[in-house]
């Protein structure tokens, strides 16, 4: 099987380099695996018949997540400290 | 111990890029599309049964040419809710907390609802200017009463949604400091502050999705008087 139609988790560490040579990292690429990437989630947690809380509640984790990384610049002067 | 309670209503940004973008990006992907299916699954018949049911009772009031307005507003009310229930979550930005946003919203809408009154019914439009039944005396004053009333309609929407998130904001960070400050000194006071806490998050939650109505409701009497 030639690198670039394996998946990520069946490359081995060596191949890396190469398999992300073959990847599209061109606009059109990005935003086609992001909407590959939001098809495959929404149709495995969202869009099944008896959907849960689970599917949006993943999202919101992730996205409260992905908030404390983007204000970690602010949030660091906020720990215990003697002297601010 | 914070350093400065309104640092969470700074505009942040990482490597260039501003959260408030994908912040204000969120709720469209929260709220997925129907499928051209007879029954879609548990989760969108849920959406589209709540925005239904929404949708009716804001524009059963409105006549036929205020129902034109549907769209628009029911998409702002989601778009309002969402943000602002997004906001509550810890760490998160709120951009409702901006008033440029706010007034962004309030003013196009607030005008055209202005525009469309008096380019269709000019008459009716600037009758609203003066109640039914005042005195013969009064006439002049509360004309201009009431002229000043409506230029003041959308400073009052946008800052009352900015305010009200805001203060809820503020309320939460300081009770929450309070709280943190007390526990190794007096535990007892700790735990009241905490169930204090506990409330005011639960009114938050109410306060953040009834300014977002209020918000749409009053469009809509705007749009009800003019249309």
């Amino acid at each position: 099987v030639p690198v670039a139609e394996k998946r990520l988790v069946d490359v081995k560490l060596g191949e890396l380099g190469s398999w992300l040579g073959t990847r599209d990292f061109t606009p059109n690429g990005i935003l086609a695996s992001i909407r590959k990437g939001h098809d495959r989630y929404y149709n495995k947690y969202i869009n099944v018949r008896k959907g849960g809380i689970g599917g949006v509640a993943m999202l919101l984790a992730g996205y409260v997540a992905l908030s404390y990384v983007w204000e970690f610049e602010h949030l660091k002067h906020d720990r215990w400290r003697k002297y601010h | 111990m914070m350093l400065n309670f309104f640092d969470q209503f700074m505009s942040p940004v990482l490597l260039g890029i501003p959260l408030i973008a994908l912040a204000l990006l969120l709720p469209w992907i929260l709220f997925p599309n129907p499928a051209a299916r007879w029954i879609n699954n548990r989760l969108i018949t849920l959406q589209g049964w709540s925005i239904s049911q929404t949708t009716h009772q804001l524009f059963t009031p409105l006549n036929q040419g205020g129902h034109k307005w549907a769209t628009l507003l029911i998409s702002l009310m989601i778009f309002l809710i969402s943000l602002n229930l997004l906001g509550l979550l810890p760490y998160t930005f709120t951009p409702t907390t901006q008033l440029s946003l706010n007034m962004a919203f309030a003013v196009p809408l607030w005008l055209a609802t202005v525009i469309v009154g008096l380019r269709n019914q000019p008459t009716i439009a600037l009758g609203h200017l003066l109640p039914e039944g005042t005195p013969l005396p009064l006439i002049p004053v509360l004309i201009i009463i009431e002229t000043i009333s409506l230029f003041i309609r959308p400073l009052a929407l946008g800052v009352r949604l900015t305010a009200n998130l805001t203060a809820g904001h503020l309320l939460i960070q300081l009770i929450a400091t309070a709280v943190f400050v007390l526990l190794p000194l007096m535990p007892t006071v700790a735990i009241l502050t905490a169930s204090v806490l506990f409330l005011l998050t639960l009114l938050e939650v109410a306060v953040a999705m009834i300014q977002a109505y209020v918000f749409i409701l009053l469009l809509s009497l705007y749009l009800q008087e003019n249309v």
